[in-house]
């Protein structure tokens, strides 16, 4: 079982909150909005980007978890 | 013998051995002017018995028809863009929980293809036919006709031909027509549903499918309006039939939207493997030398001259190039225009388009745009091409809908083809050509609208 991070990019509004918090993983694009990739969550960050998925003011950042390969 | 069919052409086809597969074929009996009525569609085409003789409704596993299984034999694809082929799509609505909806998508938002609303204007009878056998496929008992509200006289054509379908056997028993936001991204299928649901016209993130939960939360169908006109022909003919036109894995024909400086551009008919100058040649031939050919529209790629001798139309033939025919838009640049400015007015038109839901697309189309005016106009920074590419890295797989990609796909495939004007313009500025009249077809003040994906259903 491994989890992967998702933005929503309707919800975001870059805040920057999940830079913040999970800076191994997101970075800003010139606009303030969060790139990331598609790898895998490393398990000891997983707590680290639960924590980034509740702080963001519009629920845009997502941790989903998925069955198979991973 | 040629391989296309002209839409304008007023003299007959020459006649054919009975060898030879026939086309037209959805242009079949294509009046001059106005809209075929359904007594002389139904003499051209036959009725709608076809599949008659072996009644849809009585389906052994759920799911199943003989008219989806003809279509799956058929190799009929989509063609509204992605290609995804057409039985999976019927067999996914047939297979869902209660009953359905059917949607024909003629919402075309993209300038740079008419086949759809030439269609619905011009031979609304044989979508509604399509229509109409894939509803009773799927167990829609409700059929939508979604259609550009800029295209006024297919909104009415399609409106008089429901008028004239009422009490005819099989008809759906709820059928109308939808106008729908003139705009990029309106008939793209999350969009599409929520526009039908009441909602704005703009793609949803994560929707659920539609054929689990569309219109009103009921399985939905949406197909673009070419594909039911070939389901109405598949349904009368057979699979057999549809593969004698095309390639082994592109079967059939196609309708394809021709522009540039040839004597007739417009919609023509023609089987896929069909060579480029065969096309042209059936539009009148070219009217100046040819620069590059855009395949597929505004998210398409270009193919530059040197390669348009011998092209064949075929998405097979294409691939090499980094190309497919999307929608069937082939829109052809010729010597005398620039291909910087062309690109540069494009792009700024696609920002325009995006429904600024995603950050990216807001504001990475906005400075892609901006990047290639400042290189159009010769005030760019040294490194403008470099910004290009990473403002494309920047956007792509970004936004909810496929807008960025497409867009940003476009650009890249300009400047690549494209390279030594772009440099040229980044040194010395305007050339001779940017002041010439624009090649490339955009809708006439139609970015204007403050929002024009904003909800407006006909009464």
């Amino acid at each position: 079982m491994s989890h992967r991070l998702r933005v929503n990019p309707i919800a975001c509004e870059a805040h920057g909150m999940c830079a913040e918090l999970l800076p191994e993983r997101i970075t800003l694009d010139e606009w303030g909005y969060p790139m990331i990739d598609g790898e895998p969550l490393a398990p000891s960050l997983l707590d680290h980007a639960r924590r980034a998925a509740q702080a963001c003011p519009t629920f845009a950042l997502l941790v989903e978890r998925e069955r198979g390969r991973g | 013998m040629s391989s296309s069919t002209s839409l304008m052409t007023e003299t007959p086809a020459p006649p054919r051995s009975h060898a030879a597969p026939a086309l037209p074929r959805l242009l079949t009996g294509i009046p001059a002017h106005g809209a075929m009525a359904l007594d002389e569609h139904l003499a051209v085409h036959g009725t709608l018995r076809a599949i008659g003789d072996r009644p849809a409704r009585r389906r052994g596993r759920r799911g199943e028809s003989p008219l989806i299984e003809r279509i799956e034999r058929s190799g009929l694809r989509g063609r509204g863009g992605a290609g995804f082929p057409t039985a999976t799509k019927l067999r996914a609505v047939a297979g869902s929980r209660g009953r359905a909806v059917a949607v024909i998508n003629a919402a075309e938002g993209e300038p740079a293809s008419l086949k759809d609303r030439t269609l619905t204007q011009m031979l609304p009878h044989l979508v509604l036919d399509g229509g109409q056998f894939a509803a009773e496929a799927v167990g829609a008992d409700e059929l939508i006709v979604c259609v550009c509200e800029s295209a006024s006289a297919s909104i009415e054509s399609v409106a008089t031909a429901i008028d004239e379908r009422r009490g005819l056997a099989g008809a759906p028993a709820r059928m109308n027509v939808t106008a729908v936001p003139n705009h990029y991204v309106a008939g793209q299928e999350s969009a599409l549903v929520s526009h039908l649901n009441g909602g704005p016209a703009t793609p949803s993130f994560t929707p659920p499918m539609p054929f689990e939960q569309g219109v009103r939360r009921r399985p939905t169908l949406i197909s673009n309006a070419e594909t039911f006109a070939h389901i109405a022909l598949i349904a009368r003919h057979g699979s057999r039939w549809f593969r004698e036109l095309g390639t082994p894995s592109q079967p059939g024909s196609a309708l394809l939207t021709l522009s540039g400086p040839v004597a007739h551009p417009g919609v023509y008919e023609i089987e896929y493997g069909a060579s480029l100058s065969s096309l042209i040649d059936a539009a009148g031939g070219t009217t100046a030398p040819l620069r590059a050919a855009l395949l597929g529209g505004y998210a398409g790629t270009w193919i530059g001259g040197e390669y348009l001798r011998g092209l064949a139309l075929s998405d097979e033939h294409l691939t090499p190039h980094g190309a497919s025919l999307g929608a069937g838009v082939v829109a052809l640049l010729g010597e005398d225009a620039c291909p910087v400015a062309e690109v540069a007015r494009v792009a700024r038109w696609l920002a325009g388009q995006s429904t600024r839901q995603c950050g990216p697309c807001v504001n990475g189309l906005d400075a892609l745009a901006s990047t290639l005016e400042e290189i159009a106009a010769g005030v760019a920074q040294a490194n403008a091409t470099q910004r290009i590419v990473r403002l494309g890295s920047l956007v792509r797989r970004r936004g909810a809908c496929g807008h960025p990609d497409g867009a940003v796909n476009f650009i890249a495939s300009a400047l690549e083809t494209f390279a030594a004007d772009f440099s040229d313009h980044a040194r010395h500025g305007r050339c001779d050509a940017c002041m010439g009249p624009a090649e490339l077809p955009l809708p006439v003040s139609a970015s204007n609208a403050r929002e024009p994906w904003g909800s407006t259903p006909l009464p």
